[in-house]
This record gives C-alpha cells, sequence and structure tokens, in this order.
C-alpha cells in the first residue's frame, strides 16, 4: 500500500472522485480498479458539504495512457459526477497517520523533540509506548517515520492522501 | 403473503399524473414493466417472486414466458433486444436463479446490449446470512453491468425500474440488473417517477464535437486511401443510412466486425466484407494499405487488429465512439469524436463532398479478384458447411434474421451469408457464448414476427441450449436450427489442425443425440441431410413446415475456416487459402508505395 517517498512519484496521481452518497458505491469503484487491473495505492472516503455527495481520494499509479482510461472508467460510471486529477492544478494534499512507537523513559525525550519538530501530537502513552498524530504531505510522514525507525516502530495507521485544490476553484460542476 | 392490491383504471400511459399511493411491489413491477412498454418477460420462477407471477395470469399486457433455463432467459432477452432495439427482460429467482444469468448478462455487457434483469433476493433482514437460496447477486455482477441496484425500500422501486431501463438504453447501451428482496416485494411503497430521469452523473455525449466533426471531413477530403471499419455500435445508433451515404459520396470502402454485420450491404460494391481474424483477405490487406481509418462504434478488438501495433499503420485513425473508454483504449486515435454515431455522421454528411477515388476502387478491386473468398465443394465430397450457409442464404435471403453460435459455423455464416439489412445478424462477438444463438432465435421471432428467426448452430454449442426447443414449442414460436453437424468443437479442432500437429484432444463428440429423434421427442420437428443434393429442397421444407425445426446438415468435420490471422499475429502473417487449397502464408503482392 504504503510507497516509499524516493521512489519516482512521476506515474504516480492523486485523483479526486465525487459520487453520489449512496450504498455500493464505493464497492464499485473498487471493483472498476481490480476488474481492469489498475493499482490502487491508498483510498479515502469521506461525505461532503453536501449530504448526498460523497468524496473518494485514490491514489493511483500509471503512465498517461492508463491514467487516461482510469479517468474516463471513474467517469463512466453512473454513480460519479465529477473526477480530477489534482495533479493537474495547484493544489494541497494531507494525509494523516498514527505511529506506535516503543518509548522506555530513557528515550522519550528525544521522541519528544522530533514530535516537536515535526509538529505532531502525543494522542496516548502508556508505559512502554507512545502514539502519535502527524499530518502532512508524504514528505512529511515518509520523514518522521524515518527518524521514529531507529526507537522501534510497533504499528501504524495511515488514512490515505485527501486533497484539494487552492484557491477558490473547487470540484463542483458537470462531469470531465 | 400479500395480495396484490387492485389494479387501479387509470392509463400507465400517464404516470406523472398519478397521485402518491401505496400500492404492492409486485404491482410497482408490473406497472413499471407496462410503462417501459415491455411486452415480453423471459422468465424462470421461484417462491420469492409468486406475488410478481400472480400478476401475470390476472393481466394480458405482459407476456411472461416460462424458459428452461435461465441463461438462455438472458440471451433470449438480448435476442430481443438486438433483433428490435428494445430493452430485452428478464426475470428470475434469488440464488441459483440470479446466478445462471451471468453468462448471459456477460455477453450483454461485452456486446452492449440493453437489457434489463430483475432477480429475486431474500428479505432485506436476512440478506448477509447465508438465507436459503441467498446469493450476492449485485457483488458478483457489478463488473459485468453498466449499472445495478439493490433495492432496499418498496418506496425506492419505482424510481429504480425508470432509471434502470433509461441506463440500459441509452448512451453506450448495457445490461442492468435490479434485485429484489422479497420484503421489497411484498410491502406497499409510493408510485411516484419524475417527469425525466435525471442523473446528475450520467449525462452521455451523444451530438460530436463541431470542431472534430470539421476534421473529420477534412480528413476524409485530403484522404487517398480511406476506409469506413464499422461496428456494432453503428447499428445500435442505427447510423446505418448515414454510413451508406458517407461511403457512396465519398467513395469509402466499408469493412465491418462481426457484430457491425448488416450495418452496409454485404453484397455493395464497396462493401469488403467483415476483417479481423477470419476477415476477408482483402478486407484485411485493405486496412494495411489505407491512410485514412474510419472507425465508427468499433472497438479496435484484438480479434479484429490482431497484433494491435502493426494493425492499419499507414493510416490516421478517425475514432467515432460514445464510450469515450472505447477511445484510445487499444489504439490511438488521431481525431476522436465522442458521440452517438448516427448524429454524428449526420454533422459529417453534411459537410462531404463528392469524390472519386478511381486507384484506390481499381486496388481493392485487384485484391478481391487476387484473393477471393472460396471454398472447395469436390464431387461426391460430404457437405461443405460454405456451400450450406450459401444455398440458405440464397433461398431464404432477406426474408430471416440469422442468429448464430460461436465456432466456425459462425465465422463461415458471417462470411458467406448476403446480409442486406441492419439486425439481420446476430452473434455474440465479445464473449463469444457458445449456446447463445438458439436463445438468441427465439428472442428474435418474438421481436420481428414478420421475419424467420434461424439459428445457424454448431452441434456443440446446440447441446449446450437444446432443452429450449421446449419453449418454443409450447409458445410456438416458429424458429429454424440450421445445424451445421460435424460432429465435432470445429473451431477448437481447427486450432489443433493448425497449430497442434493435428493432435485431435477433447473435441470430437463419440457420441451425438439423433437431432431428428430429439426435435421429436420435444413435439417439433426434423429432418436431417447428408447429400449436397438434399440442401435445398431440405431449406424449402425447414422453412414451410410450421413450428420449431431442426434442420440437421451433416458436414465435413476437417474443413478450416480461412483466411486466418493466427492469434497475436500480425495481418501480414495472415493464411490465406486459394481456390487450389493451398495455404499461402503472409503473400502479399506489392504494397503501392503511397
Ligand atoms: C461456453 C463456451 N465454452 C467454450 C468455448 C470455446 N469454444 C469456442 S468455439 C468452440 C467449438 C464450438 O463447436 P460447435 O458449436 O460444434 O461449432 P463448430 O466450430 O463445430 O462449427 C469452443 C469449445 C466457448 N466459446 N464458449
Ligand atoms: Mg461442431
Amino acid at each position: 500500500m504504503s510507497r516509499n517517498a524516493n521512489n519516482t512519484k512521476d506515474d504516480t496521481h492523486t485523483i479526486a472522485v465525487l459520487v453520489e452518497n449512496k450504498f455500493g458505491v464505493l464497492a464499485k469503484v473498487a471493483s472498476l480498479f481490480s476488474a481492469r487491473g489498475y493499482n490502487i495505492d491508498s483510498l479515502c472516503v469521506g461525505v461532503t458539504q453536501d449530504p448526498s455527495v460523497s468524496r473518494i481520494t485514490l491514489v493511483t499509479r500509471g503512465d498517461a495512457k492508463v491514467l487516461e482510461q482510469i479517468r474516463k472508467h471513474l467517469s463512466k460510471l453512473i454513480d460519479t459526477f465529477k473526477v480530477m486529477d489534482m495533479g493537474e492544478t495547484d493544489s494541497v494534499e494531507r494525509e494523516m497517520i498514527l505511529i506506535k512507537i516503543s518509548a522506555p523513559k530513557a528515550a522519550r525525550p528525544e521522541i519528544f523533540q522530533i514530535i516537536d519538530v515535526f509538529r505532531g501530537r502525543v494522542v496516548d502513552v502508556s508505559t512502554d509506548t507512545i502514539t502519535v498524530e502527524v499530518t502532512g504531505d508524504e514528505g512529511k510522514i515518509h520523514a518522521i517515520l524515518n527518524l521514529l525507525q531507529p526507537f522501534g516502530i510497533k504499528e501504524i495507521a495511515r488514512t490515505g492522501k485527501v486533497a484539494l485544490t487552492r484557491g477558490a476553484k473547487t470540484l463542483k460542476g458537470a462531469k470531465n | 403473503m400479500a395480495v396484490a392490491t387492485k389494479a387501479k383504471s387509470q392509463t400507465a400511459k400517464q404516470p406523472t399524473k398519478l397521485k402518491p399511493q401505496k400500492i404492492s411491489g409486485a404491482e410497482i413491477v408490473y406497472r413499471s414493466l407496462e410503462r417501459e412498454g415491455v411486452k415480453y418477460v423471459f422468465g424462470h420462477p421461484g417462491a420469492i417472486l409468486l406475488t410478481v407471477l400472480d400478476l401475470f395470469l390476472k393481466r394480458s399486457k405482459i407476456k411472461h414466458l416460462l424458459i428452461r433455463h435461465e441463461q438462455c432467459a438472458a440471451h433470449m432477452a438480448e435476442g430481443y433486444a438486438r433483433a428490435s432495439g428494445e430493452v430485452g427482460v428478464c426475470l428470475t429467482t434469488s440464488g441459483p436463479g440470479a446466478t445462471n444469468l451471468i453468462t448471459g448478462i456477460t455477453d450483454a455487457y461485452m456486446d452492449s446490449i440493453p437489457i434489463v434483469c430483475f432477480t429475486g433476493q431474500v428479505a432485506t433482514s436476512m440478506v448477509g446470512n447465508d438465507a436459503f437460496q441467498e446469493a450476492d447477486i449485485v457483488g458478483m455482477t457489478r463488473t459485468i453491468t453498466k449499472h445495478n441496484y439493490l433495492v432496499k425500500s418498496t418506496d425506492d422501486l419505482a424510481e429504480t425500474i425508470q432509471e434502470a431501463f433509461y441506463i440500459a438504453r441509452t448512451g453506450r447501451p448495457g445490461p442492468v440488473l435490479v434485485d429484489l428482496p422479497k420484503d421489497v416485494l411484498l410491502g406497499d411503497g409510493d408510485y411516484q417517477l419524475p417527469e425525466k430521469v435525471d442523473l446528475r452523473g450520467y449525462k452521455p455525449t451523444t451530438k460530436g464535437h463541431p470542431r472534430q466533426i470539421q476534421r473529420v471531413a477534412e480528413a476524409i477530403e485530403k484522404s487517398k486511401q480511406p476506409l469506413l471499419y464499422v461496428g456494432g455500435g453503428a447499428i445500435h445508433a442505427e447510423a446505418h443510412p448515414e454510413i451508406v451515404k458517407l461511403a457512396e459520396t465519398a467513395e469509402i470502402p466499408v469493412t465491418y466486425t462481426l457484430l457491425g454485420a448488416g450495418a452496409f450491404p454485404s453484397a455493395h460494391e464497396l462493401s469488403l466484407g467483415m476483417l479481423g481474424m477470419h476477415g476477408t483477405a482483402y478486407a484485411n490487406y485493405a486496412t494495411m494499405e489505407c491512410d485514412l481509418l474510419i472507425a465508427v462504434g468499433a472497438r479496435f478488438d484484438d480479434r479484429v487488429t490482431g497484433k494491435v501495433s502493426e494493425f492499419a499503420t499507414r493510416a490516421k485513425i478517425i475514432h467515432i465512439d460514445i464510450d469515450p473508454t472505447a477511445i484510445g483504449k487499444n489504439k490511438t486515435a488521431d481525431i476522436p469524436v465522442v458521440g452517438d454515431a448516427r448524429q454524428v455522421l449526420v454533422e459529417v454528411n453534411k459537410l462531404i463532398k463528392p469524390q472519386e477515388r478511381p486507384l484506390w476502387k481499381k486496388r481493392i478491386q485487384n485484391l478481391r479478384t487476387e484473393y477471393p473468398l472460396t471454398f472447395d465443394s469436390p464431387e461426391g465430397a460430404p457437405i461443405k458447411p460454405q456451400e450450406a450457409i450459401v444455398a440458405l442464404s440464397e433461398e431464404v435471403g432477406d426474408k430471416a434474421i440469422i442468429t448464430t453460435e460461436v465456432g466456425q459455423h459462425q465465422m463461415w455464416a458471417a462470411q458467406f451469408y448476403n446480409f442486406t439489412f441492419p439486425r439481420q445478424f446476430i452473434s455474440s462477438g465479445g464473449l463469444g457464448t457458445m449456446g447463445f444463438g438458439f436463445p438468441a432465435a427465439i428472442g428474435v421471432a418474438l421481436a420481428r414476427p414478420d421475419k424467420l428467426a434461424i439459428d445457424i448452430a454448431g452441434d456443440g454449442s446446440f447441446q449446450m441450449v437444446m432443452q429450449e426447443i421446449a419453449t418454443a414449442v409450447q409458445y410456438d414460436i416458429p424458429v429454424k436450427v440450421f445445424l451445421l453437424n460435424n460432429a465435432t468443437l470445429g473451431m477448437v479442432r481447427q486450432w489443433q489442425d493448425l497449430f497442434m500437429d493435428r493432435r485431435f484432444s477433447e473435441v470430437d463428440f463419440e457420441s451425438s443425440p439423433d437431432y431428428v429423434k430429439l426435435a421429436e421427442a420435444f413435439g417439433a420437428s426434423g429432418r436431417r441431410i447428408v447429400d449436397k443434393d438434399d440442401i435445398r429442397p431440405a431449406i424449402q421444407e425447414m422453412i414451410n413446415t410450421p413450428g420449431p425445426f431442426i434442420l440437421d446438415v451433416i458436414v465435413d468435420p476437417d474443413e478450416l475456416v480461412f483466411p486466418m490471422v493466427p492469434a497475436g499475429g500480425a495481418t501480414k502473417d495472415m493464411i490465406v487459402r486459394d481456390s487450389r487449397k493451398k495455404i499461402l502464408q503472409g503473400k502479399l503482392s506489392a504494397l503501392p508505395d503511397n
């Protein structure tokens, strides 16, 4: 699922899709990807300000031809009504990660320092572990994971990417 | 069990005027079908459907036919849709009734055929519990339907069915499945519909972009050697008059796919017949030589292109299709046009000036005489399947609508029958489903009672669906089976013949039914022929005998379909057989330089 940020990112695309907030729509999107052999690196879904609309943000890979097919096929689904490659406009992309780190007393000051630098938030502490929440783009998340690695990462959970265009522009409007 | 509410007497034609009222789910299903203009429902019952079935007993507007196997119900709906252009409808029970539909639905999906399949489902409270005869048919058919629905409340039912029909028949047509839980059918709900279906996520582009249409016209004018390549989409769009007009005005030869057969008259002087793996040599060579390929409602399928990187390499590609995903999928289009094939060609034709292309026409004529579509029929040899088809074509011609099964006989039918009108040739293209043709012919017979429905069948395929003779007999449907009986799975045998040193493994039938007795056992009629001289009289007997008929034509099992472009090979690797039965591999007279 997750990708090493050092890999070439040329063929990685973040696609936002507005869909009907209905039973089975997510399954249709996921089935499309598996049936046609497209990759999904991450997928994130939630309802929008309009309760009848959900927004799916997915990260996928492929050359220009594959990407074109992915976009067209997503548009073709009856329950989707807007598809956009977020890379084509200026956009902000964020992902949230929860990281559970082994944190013996002695190591804690250093861990807290790293968390501080990355503006992470400690959300849980036990005798042996600390759980931290970090939000950022892929590079930032990759960096903090690298730095925390030596302390022993026990478990992580990532949300997958969400993205919005910068400025006043939104995704509303007709399909394509 | 709920009793269907009394039929109210308002006309079904003005559904929007109906005041909101609660009626049973079963009643909503029936009224919705009526409203959509459905005449036939191809079905097989189950306990979940009792309330719906009861309505077919009480009312007479819609005829429900009791089909012997659900797969065939789907193929019949397809045959009905393919012959009429109207939506075909099936109704089956949950679990096995639903799963038996899957091959038919997939077939309709691959060939873009508008059908709506209703399946019973266990009650919503039981869904997910592995209840008796529960199957997640919505999950299973997600990637083989254009769209599908699990209806969760009786109040949603009417609108869902309206949407289902709308989606099936508009845009690029396709199958839609509506899963009907038992409680949704039993409960009461609103029968209230919007003026018209308006789905924000579904707005097919039908009008071509004017700039693209301009470019198409310019490219045609500039081209020296254009070629029209017509697929099934042209038939769905009823684009055939525009294709004839374009071809004749700008003098453009026409080749068609298996599904495009009928969109352009086979015997027209500009017709090159079918292209592709078993297309005519001259059509295939024309694709190599053309400088402009105009694809209309075709999708550059691998059975058409062979090795796609070597397909039509000299040509600029125009691709007209209503489905944007079809464009650029297999072959990059130089001039893509998204839109309805007929609407686009109407606009193109407004811009086209009469043109003459004597050199190109001459070249095509030469290819035609150099590589004719032929077969041998030595005196005293067994009946050749090709000559049987030629005889059938000459005897019944445009009085018939032809369906086929899948195999050698299918290719020979496409090659040798003389098609004169659209929807005259009905065959399983994308999925290649053995067992399609016979049930499809039953659907055809119902859709077009003015024509003779004939299934040009292979014996292997027919054995998969022959129980439907019972259906044809029960409803007195005069469907004819023209069985090219080679006692083998001929097409697979052909590949073993050509590519496996004639090691024939698991293809020959060491036991076959007596098809005449079989017909009789079902209450139909039949005849067997082995001599060439009997072909035409037997055809006359077949068409003059009322009711279903099987004509068992014993043919040469060693006959092979040529030309043949080996799978994955390029057009230039085509195996052509000349009239002396010599196989000429890749022999092609020098290409002209331009
Ligand atoms: C349902 C199904 N199973 C298997 C195949 C593979 N297949 C393609 S053609 C063919 C042989 C068809 O035999 P028959 O119907 O007798 O036609 P013939 O080639 O002999 O004319 C087979 C097995 C298929 N297309 N469909
Ligand atoms: Mg056979």
